[in-house]
């Protein structure tokens, strides 16, 4: 989603160390790099992709998040960037966890498990959601984790993790996510996205 | 086949018309003692463009030596590394200068032990200092000097060649805008250690070998030194490549002959290698270049270890495994990333997955050179336009 990665680089300030985990083709890399002037760094587990990083002259590090992380020293970039990677990993706590080491501040981006279309059709139909953002099937699906943008609310709150700035994203459209709101944004948000730390 | 005799005369005569360079500046050896007005031998292939920001150079491994592609004149066969240099290659030479050396302590027209000692006008023998890749390292930057290069627009090596390429990028911080460290290790391993002992013992236990003075005799340990390269041969090999390659099967015959001939397809594999590699390398130069590789540990060198010895790196870093290889892990490759990255270092790392073990980087394996290619060339891209800023 173009509009996920607009709203990144608007979080972003010029001049500072990103690293983007999970990076895929690079895509966002590129046009952080593009659009913003901003050097990002990646991980990615996938040797294809990693591969397209590389000729398109990105830095990247072929490596499995859930497990080397501990390659990057403390507070060693100034943000890190997660784009809707989070509900793949195992253990999502601690990955978190690592990012929250690893950046001073960390941006974290979900498919909305709380979007109203998704909860229609589990409502009605009584089947696992396919949607644009969660194209996969029960069987297939990558997701180990799914959250709602409430979930991952709340779970902030728990932790002690200090939210600074929550959007919500529909399409072309966005908005700011406050507790105020909190109910009806998960219901219309396709994604959310998360400054902590 | 000619006379060892003969062949030797054949290889002397022949490396006289290679070219090289006389280094005049005195190079103080890690060992304390001190080499001048040697000889460093090298080729290059393509051109130098007028920006001189195209050049690009590699180092070589144990057995390699500075005829990276082409035809080597010396051996006639093909260069070593011929599947990634070349016209349109990962490394196009249509594109880019590429400069090899061969290292000191070697046997291909670069100071060595089979040279003549001045102070006694005999070869060298074990007379010759023993080296390190540090050593082999600041001899070939005055081969950059000579040819009037401030800054590579990459280096790159694989195995030794991959260590050379590290000491060099920590001695030299500002000479390569990019470095390819390939199949490598920051320090070598004890399993390596080891196995370069059972090369040097092969040789040492060889009669002929004595005591290393067999060069004024023109002659060539070469059991103990075919043994050497076998040990180094099946190293280079995964266990799975040479099932795949070999499994049990016979050398041309229909079953066991109950002898002790190379019954086997891997047996005659070993022995063809082996023997092959006595008509182009010299036994001491094995036992000397071994001795460098395992001497070599980067991060004794900096109080800090190997965040330090990568400080204030501004070159921009490939690192490249292969899954199959047992002699230079991806462990070893990924502690180098670990390093490059805890000081800073711009930093990328790709494991390829292959059963060929070490060997594969100097294969066909399509998938490591379309990432050499494409590293290589957007660094291109990347350093025309620093340039030009």
């Amino acid at each position: 989603m173009k509009k996920e990665f607009k709203v990144i680089a608007e979080l972003l300030p010029k001049n500072t160390r990103v690293l983007d985990v999970g990076c895929g083709d690079g895509s966002l890399m590129n046009f952080l790099r593009e659009e913003k002037k901003i050097e990002v760094r990646g991980l990615e587990l996938n040797q294809e992709n990693v591969q397209l990083c590389i000729r398109k002259g990105l830095p990247v590090i072929q490596g499995n998040a859930e497990t080397e992380l501990h390659q990057f020293p403390d507070q060693s970039f100034d943000y890190v960037v997660l784009s809707q990677t989070l509900q793949a990993f195992y253990n999502p706590e601690e990955v978190l966890k690592n990012l929250l080491r690893i950046g001073k501040a960390v941006i974290v981006s979900i498919p909305n498990f709380g979007y109203w279309k998704v909860r229609m059709k589990l409502l009605f139909f009584g089947e696992m959601p396919v949607t644009k953002t969660l194209p996969n099937t029960w069987y297939n699906t990558p997701n180990l984790h799914m959250c709602t943008i409430k979930d991952l609310f709340k779970f902030c709150d728990e932790k002690n993790i200090n939210i600074k700035k929550v959007v919500g994203v529909n399409e072309d459209k966005t908005s700011p996510i406050k507790k105020s709101n909190l109910e009806l944004k998960n219901l219309f948000s396709k994604l959310g996205i998360f400054l902590i730390g | 086949m000619p006379s060892l005799a003969g062949l030797f005369f054949w290889m002397n005569r022949k490396t006289e018309d290679i070219n090289k360079i006389i280094v005049k500046k005195p190079l103080k050896l890690d060992c304390g003692k001190t080499i001048n007005n040697f000889p460093l031998a090298y080729e290059t292939y393509g051109k130098l463009n007028a920006n001189k920001d195209n050049a690009i150079l590699v180092f070589h491994a144990l057995t390699g030596d500075q005829f990276v592609t082409g035809t080597n004149p010396i051996t006639n066969k093909e260069g070593w590394w011929v599947t990634a240099v070349g016209p349109g290659k990962a490394i196009d030479t249509d594109k880019y200068f590429v400069i090899c050396a061969n290292v000191i302590g070697g046997c291909m027209g670069s100071l060595g032990p089979k040279d003549t000692n001045p102070e006694n006008n005999q070869p060298y023998g074990l007379d010759f200092p023993v080296i390190t890749i540090r050593d082999m390292v600041k001899a070939q930057e005055s081969l950059l000097e000579h040819l009037g290069i401030k800054k590579l627009l990459c280096a790159t090596g694989g195995s030794m060649g991959g260590m050379q390429l590290l000491q060099f990028c920590a001695t030299f911080p500002d000479k390569a805008f990019s470095a390819i460290p390939i199949a490598c290790s920051s320090s070598h391993s004890a399993q390596n250690i080891a196995l370069n002992e059972l090369a040097r013992q092969a040789i040492m236990a060889d009669p002929v070998w004595d005591n290393g003075k067999y060069v004024s005799k023109d002659v060539q340990p070469k059991n103990g030194l075919a043994v050497a390269r076998m040990v180094g041969h099946i190293s280079y090999l995964s266990e799975k490549g040479m099932q795949e390659k070999f499994g049990r099967k016979l050398q041309e015959k229909a079953d066991y002959e109950f002898s002790f001939n190379a019954d086997f397809q891997v047996e005659s594999y070993l022995r063809h290698q082996g023997y092959a590699f006595v008509e182009r390398f010299d036994a001491n130069s094995i036992l000397y270049i071994t001795r460098a590789m395992d001497y070599f540990d980067l991060s004794k060198q900096y109080k800090d270890g190997l965040v330090e010895a990568f400080k204030n790196q501004n070159t921009k870093f490939l690192v490249i495994s292969f899954s199959s290889d047992w002699l230079y892990t991806t462990k070893e490759n990924k502690d180098i990333v670990i390093a490059l990255n805890a000081s800073g270092a711009d930093v990328s790392y790709s494991e390829i997955v292959t059963d060929k073990g070490h060997d594969s980087f100097l294969l066909k394996e399509p998938e490591f050179l379309k990432t050499l290619k494409g590293f290589i060339d957007s660094m291109y891209e990347k350093f025309k336009n620093e340039k030009r800023i």
